[in-house]
């Protein structure tokens, strides 16, 4: 099935998957570089585009506030934001996973400060890498157009029931221009039923969410909590594969790219995938047997793709776009040497950091990268993390 | 009290579904001071029964105030607000 391609900005491309997702509520506060979601949902419900309400807040702790209240109330919401609006609803964040509520947010993914900057990196996306939601890291326009639509579908699953976060990196994905094919209203639809909670506040059934536990209940509702987001990977399968039957395009959660029978393999979650796969392609052709996995699905961690993916490889370098001041390795990093540690073929897992704070990695970039990882491995001084490409 | 809930068992999101339930917790079992009424005292002005941050004081027409110590976790704002001087606060551990 041929489908019209249309030019986009990707953050209108986010904005008309939650108008096709046909939401009921969408309380956001505008933060560059998530501020163009913002606009364009707050016009479509202006001009009665979009049936949702729209609730003008004063700040992304009131933001998610009101998602949590409207969702418990049964509402399809969404809400978008960046950076310091992250960090200032992260309080919420987890709330709204312990209560199991399905909103859907996108996340434009912005250094936090300080120093003050309003360019894209992942540290906000990983300063709330354990608040239980699920997490998407998508490469391009179509992607935030699918996992967007998708994430309502996943989260109100009644095998999920969990918040699920979209990252976009900011400007190198918010902010560009991309064909992206659309779907019809009527498919939207048919994809995604009017969301039926089985629990909400309503005064015929009237329940108390998010009550108080005492230290003999926690354990056991932060233990189902786990598991149940580890559970929902199954149902991320399986509305990836109706997604493709229905659509065409498929999804996993990590797409690999000649890894096969590569020797070394480059592991980025987000856009900068892009031009590693082409950096890949450029080190095949000087016979460097490299491949690419670009990371989508963060949370929950999917150990067993991560294996699968990586096992054979004799190093992986691993690219953050965060830092963990004083850790011992990129976020990522960390877990992907966290899911060898117990195996009994495992490869090196090399940690760079770079691309902070929208800092471009260009495709010499990659190759030096895989170039120093073997150096330092042929030397026996392979760091535990580097900052890639900072002055000395 | 009940055998307390597995992590497979313990309701979704930890949802009460059963209104009014906080009452079934007896909250008295944190108290190490205890108020007492001095009946002589009292002049039955409902100042404790207006400040007490549980229902912990109760009204009767016969018997005036009294104190629910199931419930009354030994705060002590009773026995401070008290204009009389009617409530005193006792240990507990001293009987």
């Amino acid at each position: 099935m041929s489908r019209d391609r249309v030019s986009l900005e990707i953050c209108e491309a986010c904005a008309e998957a939650v108008r096709l997702a046909d939401v009921d509520v969408v309380a956001a506060y505008p933060i560059t570089p998530q501020t163009h979601i913002a606009e364009v949902l707050s016009e479509m419900a202006a001009d009665g585009k979009m049936e949702a309400e729209y609730v003008n807040v004063e700040s992304e702790h009131s933001a998610m506030s009101v998602c949590i209240g409207a969702s418990a109330a049964g509402a399809r919401t969404f809400t978008a934001t960046s950076a310091q609006g992250l960090a200032l609803m992260s309080e919420m964040l987890y709330i709204a996973s312990g209560l199991r509520l399905p909103i859907v947010m996108a996340l434009v993914t912005r250094t936090l400060s300080a120093p003050l900057s309003i360019w894209g990196d992942h540290s906000d996306a990983m300063s709330v890498r354990d608040c239980g939601w699920i997490t998407l890291f998508a490469e391009n326009g179509q992607e935030v157009f699918d996992f967007t639509l998708q994430g309502f579908r996943i989260a109100e699953d009644e095998r999920v029931w969990f918040p699920f976060m979209v990252c976009l990196d900011g400007f190198h994905l918010s902010h560009v221009i991309e064909p992206v094919e659309l779907i019809e209203e009527e498919e939207a639809r048919e994809f995604l039923p009017t969301y039926k909670p089985k629990y909400r506040l309503h005064p015929d059934q009237p329940v108390s969410m998010g009550c108080f536990a005492m230290p003999d209940y926690f354990s056991e509702i932060k233990k189902r909590q786990d598991e149940e987001l580890k559970a929902s990977y199954d149902v991320i399968i399986e509305v990836w594969r109706e997604w493709e039957s229905r659509f065409g395009r498929s999804y996993s959660p990590i797409v690999a790219h000649r890894t096969e029978d590569a020797e070394v393999v480059v592991l980025i979650a987000g856009g900068y995938a892009g031009t590693a796969r082409l950096a890949v392609d450029e080190m095949r052709e000087k016979g460097l047997k490299v491949g690419l996995a670009s990371l989508k699905l963060w949370r929950p961690f999917p150990l067993e793709d991560i294996r699968k993916t990586l096992g054979h490889a004799r190093l992986v370098v691993v690219v953050d776009r965060a830092l963990s001041v004083g850790g011992a390795g990129g976020p990522i990093a960390g877990e992907v040497r966290s899911a060898f540690f117990h195996e009994e073929k495992s490869p090196v897992v090399a940690s760079f950091v770079a691309g902070i704070s929208g800092r471009d990695v260009l495709r010499s970039d990659f190759e030096a990268m895989v170039r120093k990882a073997f150096e330092y491995l042929d030397k026996g001084d392979l760091p535990y993390y580097e900052m890639f490409g900072v002055r000395e | 009290m009940a055998e307390l809930p597995s992590w497979r068992t313990i309701n979704h999101a930890c949802i009460v579904f059963q209104p009014g339930n906080a009452s079934e917790y007896l909250t008295g079992d944190w108290r190490s001071r205890r108020p007492e009424l001095d009946k002589e005292k009292c002049v039955r002005c409902g100042r404790c029964w207006m400040y007490c941050p549980e229902p912990a004081i109760l009204w009767d027409e016969v018997g005036g105030y009294t104190f629910d110590y199931r419930y009354c976790k030994g705060c002590g704002i009773c026995a401070r607000e008290c204009p009389y001087d009617a409530i005193s606060m006792v240990e507990e551990c001293e009987e």
